[in-house]
């Protein structure tokens, strides 16, 4: 290859002695379509299975093919897996973009582009790596339309080199991806990756300080999104009735589910299945779907997004005023319409808690890992079913959609909590019952199901007016006490709610409250505060809504409680505000981001030194 | 005709109950309301088809019409839920439990404006449900507005003349894949009855729209959906018969041409031809008599179409014999092994 036009950057004499180890930042900036998706997980999942902790976000626009999206792969020996700013390595793949991507790199970051793009004339600053990868592929691929998407397999080969990643955990990784079907795509893939490496083995001298080195931090541990974790959640939790309409970020969701349900919810004998999926026209007709069913009997659920949820408000307000449980998904996402529909953010926490109208509230989880997504679809299935309500999952897209590195999901152990059903034999023995008299003193009335086989097993459902009985009423006194008993209910909900993860310095005067996936900017927030200015800080990670006591203690126990939230009106806060009294609601501080991307640790850093004047 | 050939009814239907079983609470809607009849209707056809009261659920949208499940077969779990989706909470519950018989009760507004979607759609799934349209061409719970299916320069009590054409339920049902269509009177007793129970016969979608004059707001001269103007333009397409399974339908002898339809459950259609030309089980004889009697004027009405062969929802889905709703957890949570292996696959 001595023809080509190899011109990396001297590298400044002290970063070429100085090493970075497992703690770095890949992006690859590449054109929506053009197939890096297998590269970019292969990385990612090579670096993992070097025992490495690593996360993957993905970037992505509005549009099928064409636009711009970036891929960012983090490794961290101390385990931080939010994202982070800087980039230090960037694989410039996208002509449109390259120019601004290497612009916006910090001095001594490294960059593998693609020869003709000339990127090296930039900067003098950085490390870069030109390769030819269209001379490249041509001979690995001979097939000419395949190029495209194997093309992308050349830098992972690259990076390989340049990091030190074993190629034969990139082998691995590919086998993993293509499964043993497809065993011919993934030689051609690790052909194109092999060439890449022997491309930079013999062409491109290493001047940049990062590698990787074998960790043991994830044995045992997988690879998962958090919408295919909540999949899996729903089918141990045992749904039967499944009701959607596709909706980024929670489409795949529900198509993880669809797949899994074929495979280990069809009765072997009878080749039936045990679940109904359906496809909804729209969110009008899937929420009352789930509500039809879930009145009906079935585990019922919906997956939607924050448009999807608007459209479902009437619904989830009658019901919760009918009392009839279902679970929905929110993987929440930007804003309306057009624009930033791809993008993360946690924007719905006030509306989807007071969905509807009338006087509505709605229990929510807010889990913040792939094991959360698991465990708590179940949590909410149960709740649902316990206390006859819709029942809310608060996931945002880089949960969702994004790959993370989780530890083993445990098989749930704790039978399936159907709530208060009267079946015939109970009818037969109690004579009767008043499908909303609060008997047991929670709130939770005793409902019985369509199809039971009984004379006295009917009630008649509807919206705000009836009594006990479920007979109809207009009277003042029937609607108040009903609604008093809503609200008891409520508390009985707060009763049964998840408790945060609290985390008391006893040292701390400034806490941070926060929830879902807030949770690995902040983490790693509070180090950096300690490190940098020897201040001590609390965590509490809230898991639901309605708020416990342990919110109170904490918010009692320390001055100043910033709660972190990832939208323009600090929505978590104005929830805490709708339950606390004034001193406590004067000692809350608001941090807040919402432009779209994964929250940082240095967003949340910079406004706590602002605030607190550091 | 249901009337002759059903026993006179006695104290009890054949499985024991009394007609007493199968009434609802006392009406809150006008007296004289189309609606209530078609009320009466459904609590004789289903005492006479002796079904068990429980093992039906009844489901409604809003509007004066979706208020009627509350006045009939109060042994029935009930669900007025909101106005223009009745279809999809239906569509969940008989999926979360397929033992029930589903009967859904709309109006013209509920169904042909803010419901045209779930109407659509639940007719391309062809759920297993009787689904009745309560049409008096007004919006009467909010007191008299136009629905999409008042006809053309029909007049309002105000004098406001409708100056849009309408939708009509049938025909859209024909061309939306429908597998059940009949137009009936709520106040030709008999009709409506027999069409009732065919209905409750057929597996999968019947849409019955029944012209339920409002006496209150769309009753007066002008009117296409009044009393009186049914009196003068119903123009019935047969008579009908329905011999349930449980009688023997070789007591009846036929005069005249007579066409049989073998309903699922046994039952016998017995429509005698007034019409030679026409056949039910043709969709488009039922959509060019349609297109015909709006031609002349005339208000055409019986059994348009039934097609007993198009499988219903719950056979598309391939779903389990036994109602999802009470399946037991050791069907429903997949074992260890299942999570195990799965986990494996993500290492
Ligand atoms: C979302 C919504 N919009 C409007 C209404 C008000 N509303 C109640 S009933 C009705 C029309 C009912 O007309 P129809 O279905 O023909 O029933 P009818 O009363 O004529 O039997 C309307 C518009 C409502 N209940 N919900
Ligand atoms: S207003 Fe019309 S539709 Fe409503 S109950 Fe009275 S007559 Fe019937
Ligand atoms: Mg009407």
């Amino acid at each position: 290859m001595s023809t080509l036009e190899v011109s990396p950057a001297e590298p400044r004499s002290s970063e070429s002695a100085r090493r970075i180890i497992n703690d770095f930042t890949i992006q690859v900036a590449t054109v929506n379509g053009s197939g890096s998706q297998t590269a970019n997980s292969v990385l990612m999942r090579s670096i993992f299975q070097m025992g490495i902790p690593v996360s993957g976000k993905n970037m992505f626009p509005s549009n099928i093919a064409g636009l711009p999206t970036w891929f960012t792969i983090r490794a961290s020996r101390h385990g931080y897996i939010g994202r982070k700013k800087e980039v230090d390595f960037l694989i410039a793949m996208n002509p449109e973009t390259a120019r601004e991507d290497v612009m916006t790199l910090p001095p001594g970051a490294a960059v593998i582009y693609d020869e003709p793009l000339k990127l090296n004339s930039l900067r003098s600053d950085l490390h870069f790596y030109p390769a030819p990868f269209d001379k490249l592929v041509a001979p690995v691929c001979p097939e000419a339309k395949l190029r495209k998407l194997v093309r992308n397999m050349l830098y992972d080969g690259i990076i390989a080199f340049l990091l030190g990643i074993d190629m034969e955990e990139i082998r691995k990784a590919l086998v993993k991806q293509f499964g043993q079907r497809k065993a011919k795509a993934a030689t051609l893939n690790f052909g194109a990756c092999q060439a890449g490496y022997d491309f930079a083995a013999s062409n491109l001298p290493k001047t940049d300080p990062f590698s990787v080195e074998r960790m043991n931090e994830t044995a045992g541990k997988i690879i998962i999104d958090g919408n295919s974790a909540a999949a899996m959640g729903c089918m141990f939790a045992g749904v039967t009735v499944v009701t959607w309409y596709p909706i980024t970020p929670s489409s795949s969701l529900v198509e993880t589910l669809i797949g899994s349900l074929k495979r280990h919810r069809v009765d072997k004998e009878t080749g039936k299945a045990t679940y109904a999926v359906v496809q909804a026209e729209d969110e009008l007709a899937s929420i009352g779907m789930a509500i039809g069913a879930g009145w009906g009997g079935a585990r019922s659920m919906t997956s939607t997004a924050g448009p999807g949820i608007s459209l479902m408000s009437e619904f989830v307000g009658l019901g919760y005023y009918a009392e009839i449980p279902t679970v929905l998904f929110n993987v929440q996402r930007v804003g309306p319409s057009t624009g930033l529909p791809t993008r993360t953010a946690q924007g719905d926490l006030l509306s989807t808690a007071l969905l509807s109208h009338g006087d509505t509230k709605h229990p929510m989880l807010f889990p913040c890992s792939p094991e959360e997504c698991f465990s708590m679809a179940g949590e909410a299935f149960d709740l649902a079913e316990r206390f006859q309500t819709p029942v809310f999952v608060m996931l945002d897209l880089d949960l969702g959609m994004n790959n993370w590195m989780s530890d083993a999901f445990e098989y749930p152990t704790k039978p399936l909590e159907r709530g208060k059903v009267l079946s015939a034999e109970d009818l037969k023995r109690l004579g009767g019952f008043a499908r909303y008299k609060d008997v047991d003193g929670d709130g939770v009335g005793y409902r019985t199901l369509p199809n039971t086989n009984h004379p006295g097993a009917a009630y008649f459902t509807r919206g705000s007016g009836h009594n006990e009985k479920a007979g109809y009423s207009e009277r003042e006194d029937d609607y108040v006490n009903n609604m008093e008993r809503l609200n008891r209910k409520f508390e009985s909900i707060r009763g049964a709610s998840l408790r945060p993860a609290v985390d008391t310095h006893p040292a701390a005067k400034i806490g941070l409250v926060y929830a879902g996936t807030s949770r690995y900017a902040v983490e790693e927030s509070r180090d950096q505060i300690r490190k940098e200015y020897g201040i001590e800080t609390s965590s509490l990670r809230l898991r639901a809504f309605p708020f416990t006591h342990e919110l109170v203690d904490f918010i009692k126990g320390h001055d100043r409680v910033y709660v972190v939230d990832q939208n323009r009106d600090a929505q978590l806060l104005a929830l805490m505000r709708l339950e606390f009294d004034p001193r406590e609601i004067a000692k809350l501080h608001s941090i807040r981001y919402f432009g779209g991307l994964p929250l940082d640790a240095r967003t949340i850093s910079d406004e706590i030194v602002r605030q607190e004047g550091l | 005709m249901s009337t002759t050939l059903t026993p006179a009814p006695k104290k009890t239907n054949r499985i024991g109950l009394e007609v007493l079983s199968y009434k609802g609470g006392k009406t809150t809607l006008c007296a004289g309301c189309g609606h209530n009849s078609v009320s009466e209707r459904l609590i004789e056809v289903f005492y006479e088809m002796g079904i068990e009261p429980w093992k039906v659920a009844k489901f409604s949208g809003i509007g004066c019409s979706s208020k009627s499940p509350a006045y009939f077969l109060n042994l029935a779990h009930g669900f007025n839920s909101v106005h223009g989706r009745m279809p999809a909470v239906a569509t969940g519950a008989v999926l979360a439990n397929r033992g029930i018989m589903g009967v859904g009760v709309t109006g013209d507004g509920d169904t042909a404006s803010i419901g045209l979607g779930q109407f659509m759609h639940l007719l391309r799934r062809n759920l297993p449900l009787v689904y009745v349209i309560e049409n008096n061409g007004v919006y009467g719970l909010t007191k008299g507005q136009f629905s999409a299916t008042a006809d053309l320069n029909s007049k309002m009590k105000t004098g406001v003349v409708n100056d849009l054409p309408p939708f009509d339920c049938c025909a859209l049902a024909l061309e939306w894949g429908a597998t059940f269509v009949a137009r009936t009177f709520s106040g030709d007793k008999k009709q409506l009855a027999a069409i009732l129970k065919a209905a409750v016969s057929h597996n999968g979608l019947s849409v019955i729209d029944v012209i339920s004059p409002c006496v209150t707001f769309n009753d007066h001269e002008g009117s296409t959906k009044s009393y009186s103007y049914m009196k003068d333009h119903e123009e019935p397409l047969h008579e009908i018969d329905f011999v349930p399974h449980f009688e023997d339908i070789s007591v009846e002898i036929a005069e005249g041409e007579v066409q049989d339809v073998r309903m699922h459950d046994g039952s016998t259609l017995r429509l005698r031809k007034l019409d030679k030309s026409y056949n039910p089980t043709e969709k488009f004889d039922a959509l060019g008599a349609l297109n015909e009697a709006e031609k002349k004027g005339e208000v055409l009405t019986g059994v348009l179409y039934v097609n007993t062969e198009k499988p219903n929802f719950l056979d598309m889905l391939n779903m389990d014999d036994a109602p999802l709703a009470t399946l037991p957890q050791s069907r429903v949570r997949p074992p260890k092994a299942a999570l195990d292996e799965l986990m494996e696959e993500l290492r």
